[in-house]
């Protein structure tokens, strides 16, 4: 990139937080997706909202495209940066500004690591709910650009159910502040259309969180069971019973076996076709009496054995294996393919069967691990990128239990995004009128396209939208009034 | 050119799709969001202006027009998925008709909004208007997973989808939830369901204001976890004093453990209310916000509910309130004159409380907007998003007032 771009950057933030050599741009050349990599044109990290700012607004000025970034842990390619473009990383505005135990928000920069803030609040008896796989790296700003899910979601919503006002800077270099810390918008909701934008309506600098109330009690309950098919129908019975548990997280052989395998060994059993995870939360004598209702629905469809856990550490235990499930199966091979696709829970059952038939086509290492309580699935390929061939395996595999959960009337992405990894698939989804409409508002929040180019929405696959202001503005022409 | 549009309608749309309202206005009743979408097309190259109707118990039909188009004969519940808690509605589907079906397969629409039962899906959507179980069921916009929207000009756009988890794309859906129609004219939407819940019980306590939100405050900072933590003003509740209704539902358990701890927390007598006339408080409750012809919300959080009733009683009256004790939204009804309004939005401004224009005549919408005192750079997007959904500006929704 020009020079004179380097030295305008470096003016800003000063030298050290400015990278434009090869070696330290080849750092950013990825995400958490092993298959996607793009080499930035240089890097920028800004230490304040006032740096964002002037970085976004000489940008705008000269016309060069730029990407938001926060702890590059996102699993869609989505925080990519093409050679032509600026990479603004915003790991650095780490600050929590405020807490308010008793309104029960936190305003934080973006670059605040998730699990960071759940700490914080935890002494005010408080917590930020969603909690992403990644939540000791992945940050606030990024969850708010892919409206990050995790497994407590089932019952306290995704980022957007948690997020009430956002400081923005927009592709334009101009600041605007969305929504109000009550929650109440100040006209449309417009921080429900930011979050998850994947950071082409502008960069969040400054996110207002709802915090939740730890519950009083928690149960966590674990179930195995010798079919999926029997798992899947558990979780239908409890929802069906009238209970939300907080959450509802099944995993399948292979990704036992991987866990067991691992460093992370929970004590799983190895022999299970799957293993379920309950987690009850409320008042204690509710938590205590919907405890006993689940059991019973747990073994009455056939789970083998249920283990119970009320204390933090017998919890965490039971909770071991699924947290670090991606990491177990990180260790099976030198790269991990995660998958995010969502289908209607009824259809778990049949979905598991035809993903399992694609597996053993491609001859794939195939490990499930997914949010059961509203089908949200995670079917992780284990294998190796330097042999091409596998690697157009997976491609091929990963494109056809795509097209298996579109079939079934879900979508392509419960909680990781679009990004680049899924551009592609968009159409599968959505009509050419509808992708027309997101680039439409896209151009309303950032009219030259700078701001993350190139992600999400398929351009030619967009019918055109037109929005020049109509000349002619009507008036009534019936004279009613 | 009143009797012109009608002809054109009715070439479009046969004759039983298209009648005159009391004022000879020519209506389009489409009966299928492609149609719907056509009506808004021919609009749009004819240059007329449409006023949005749902079914005509909200919000009045009196915005000036060459054509209304009502959203009544888009009255299908296309599907109810029990298994998977979601159910596809047109949006014209009266909220009672609805309830009913979807008790038939054990579900529920946590929703409780304003107004009367036969209110019309489609409008509770798009005014955002939750009831009190926004308290422990969120508002809006948490129970709608995704809708297919005509825009001013015709286009027929599919936003979100019908899974309880999606991020695929932009969450266009989030635009439409309270865009009061400035973006176009939901014809369907898909809703996020519960279980029927097992147990529903209503608990009543009265005394003064103060004595009420301080112990709301004292039961929201406890671990009581109620569907609904309403305070009714005395005219609202047909009572002598304030009363704070807390509604608990779910399990057998979960509630049998709330109701036991709220008698043992704080000062406040409860009377449990017998179960048979539940359902009929909470819908004379919410039927008293049609007490008067202008409806508004304040949105506060719960320490700020006592000083936004007094800046109400100060600035319009004490009337009918009704106000989220726990998380604090305020909804008010009554009459006043558009200076006193406007008085009001500048006040509640200065305090940082957003006023939203739910309901009222033309004449105070026009003027007052249903949205105002956007902070900075807000009116100029808002502005952009009604030019790309509505380019010929067709849509005669007042978003925002006139000075």
């Amino acid at each position: 990139m020009k020079s004179s771009l380097l030295e305008a950057l470096t003016k800003i933030v000063g030298q050290q937080w400015v990278r434009h050599r090869r070696a330290e741009l080849a750092t950013y050349a990825m995400d958490g997706l092993p298959t996607h990599e793009s080499v930035p044109g240089l890097v920028v990290m800004p230490g304040t909202p006032r740096e964002v700012r002037e970085i976004v607004r000489l940008l705008h000025l000269i016309q060069v495209p730029f990407v938001a970034r926060g702890a590059g842990t996102g699993l869609s390619g989505g925080a990519l940066a093409d050679p032509d473009a600026v990479l603004i990383t915003l790991t650095r505005m780490n600050q929590i500004l405020r807490i308010d135990p008793i309104q029960r928000r936190a305003v934080v920069q973006p670059g605040v690591v998730n699990a960071r803030l759940s700490e914080a609040v935890l002494p005010l008896g408080l917590q930020y709910v969603p909690d992403p796989s990644s939540q000791a790296a992945c940050t606030v700003g990024g969850n708010v650009a892919e409206n990050a899910g995790g497994p407590h979601c089932l019952k306290y919503g995704v980022t957007t159910n948690h997020i009430v006002s956002l400081e923005v800077v927009l592709p334009d270099g101009s600041v605007t502040r969305l929504g109000s810390t009550q929650g109440e918008a100040w006209g449309p909701d417009l921080v429900g259309l930011f979050v998850g934008s994947e950071g082409m309506f502008g960069i969040a600098t400054e996110i207002t969180v709802r915090l939740e109330r730890v519950p009083e009690s928690v149960r966590t309950m674990l179930a195995d069971f010798a079919t999926v098919r029997a798992a899947s129908e558990s979780v239908s019975s409890i929802i069906a019973a009238g209970i939300v548990p907080a959450a509802l997280e099944m995993m399948d052989r292979a990704c036992v076996a991987a866990v067991e395998a691992s460093i992370y060994a929970a004590g799983y059993p190895t022999d299970a076709a799957a293993v379920l995870l309950v987690e009850l939360d409320g008042q204690a004598d509710a938590v205590e009496a919907e405890a006993i209702t689940v059991h019973d629905i747990l073994v009455d469809r056939g789970a083998r054995q249920v283990r119970s856990a009320s204390t933090a550490g017998d919890r965490a235990r039971l909770w071991q294996g699924r947290k670090k499930a991606f990491g177990a199966m990180g260790r099976i091979a030198p790269d991990l393919a995660v998958q995010d696709a969502v289908v209607p829970r009824s259809t778990l059952p049949a979905i598991m069967d035809q993903i399992e038939g694609i597996r053993r086509q491609y001859g794939l290492t195939i490990s499930n691990v997914f949010h059961a309580g509203d089908g949200n699935l995670h079917p992780n390929i284990s294998f190796d990128r330097r042999d091409p061939d596998v690697a157009a395996r997976v491609r091929s595999a990963c494109r056809e239990i795509m097209a298996a959960c579109v079939a079934v009337g879900g979508s392509i992405t419960g909680e990781h995004g679009v990004g680049s990894d899924k551009i592609d698939y968009m159409p599968w989804i959505f009509d050419a009128e509808t992708l027309g409409a997101m680039r439409a508002v896209r151009r309303v929040f950032d009219p030259t396209e700078l701001a993350n180019p190139g992600k999400v929405v398929p351009v030619h696959a967009c019918r055109e939208w037109c929005a020049v202001k109509s000349a002619r503005t009507p008036t009534l022409r019936s004279g009613q009034a | 050119m009143s009797d012109a549009i009608y002809t054109r309608l009715r070439a479009l749309l046969g004759t039983t799709g298209v009648d005159r309202d009391v004022n000879g206005v020519p209506r389009a009743t489409p009966e299928s969001g492609d149609a719907l979408s056509l009506v808004c097309r021919l609009a749009h190259e004819e240059g007329w202006k449409i006023r949005v109707e749902g079914r005509g118990t909200w919000l009045p039909s009196d915005a000036p027009a060459d054509l209304a188009v009502s959203t009544r004969a888009l009255e299908q519940i296309v599907s109810v998925s029990p298994a998977d808690l979601v159910a596809t509605v047109q949006s014209g589907t009266p909220l009672e008709a609805l309830r009913r079906r979807l008790a038939d397969y054990g579900m529920w629409l946590a929703v409780d909004p304003p107004g009367r039962p036969e209110r019309s899906i489609g409008s509770v959507v798009a005014t955002a208007t939750a009831g009190p179980l926004r308290h422990g069921y969120g508002p809006v916009r948490d129970h709608v997973l995704g809708c297919t929207v005509a825009t001013g000009d015709g286009r027929l756009v599919n936003a979100g989808g019908r899974v309880v988890k999606n991020v695929a794309g932009y969450d266009l859906t989030k635009l439409q939830v309270g865009g009061f129609g400035g973006f176009g004219i939901i014809a369907e939407v898909h809703l996020r369901l519960r279980a029927l819940p097992r147990a529903d019980v209503t608990l009543l306590a009265r005394g003064t204001r103060d004595a009420l939100t301080s112990a709301a405050r004292e039961l929201v900072s406890g671990h009581l976890l109620p569907g609904a933590l309403e305070l009714l003003s005395p005219a609202l509740a047909a009572e002598a004093d304030w009363m704070l209704a807390a509604r608990f539902v779910g399990t057998d358990a979960a509630v049998q453990a709330d109701v036991r701890r709220l008698g043992s927390l704080g000062e406040l007598k409860w009377e449990p209310l017998p179960a048979e006339r539940t359902a009929a408080f909470w819908s004379v409750a919410a039927r008293g916000s049609l007490g008067g012809p202008i409806t508004l919300r304040l949105g506060v959080l719960g320490d700020g509910v006592d000083e936004a009733i007094d800046l109400l009683a100060h600035d319009l009256d004490e009337g009918l309130v009704s106000a989220g004790a726990g998380l604090g939204m305020i909804r008010w009804t009554g009459d006043a004159p558009l200076e006193r309004l406007r008085a009001l939005r500048r006040a509640a401004a200065t305090r940082e409380i957003p006023m939203t224009l739910e309901r009222a005549p033309w004449p105070i919408r026009r003027a007052l907007g249903h949205f105002g005192a956007y902070r900075e750079g807000v009116g100029q997007i808002v502005g952009r998003l009604r030019d790309t959904f509505d380019p010929g500006q067709c849509l005669s929704v007042a978003l925002e007032g006139v000075e």
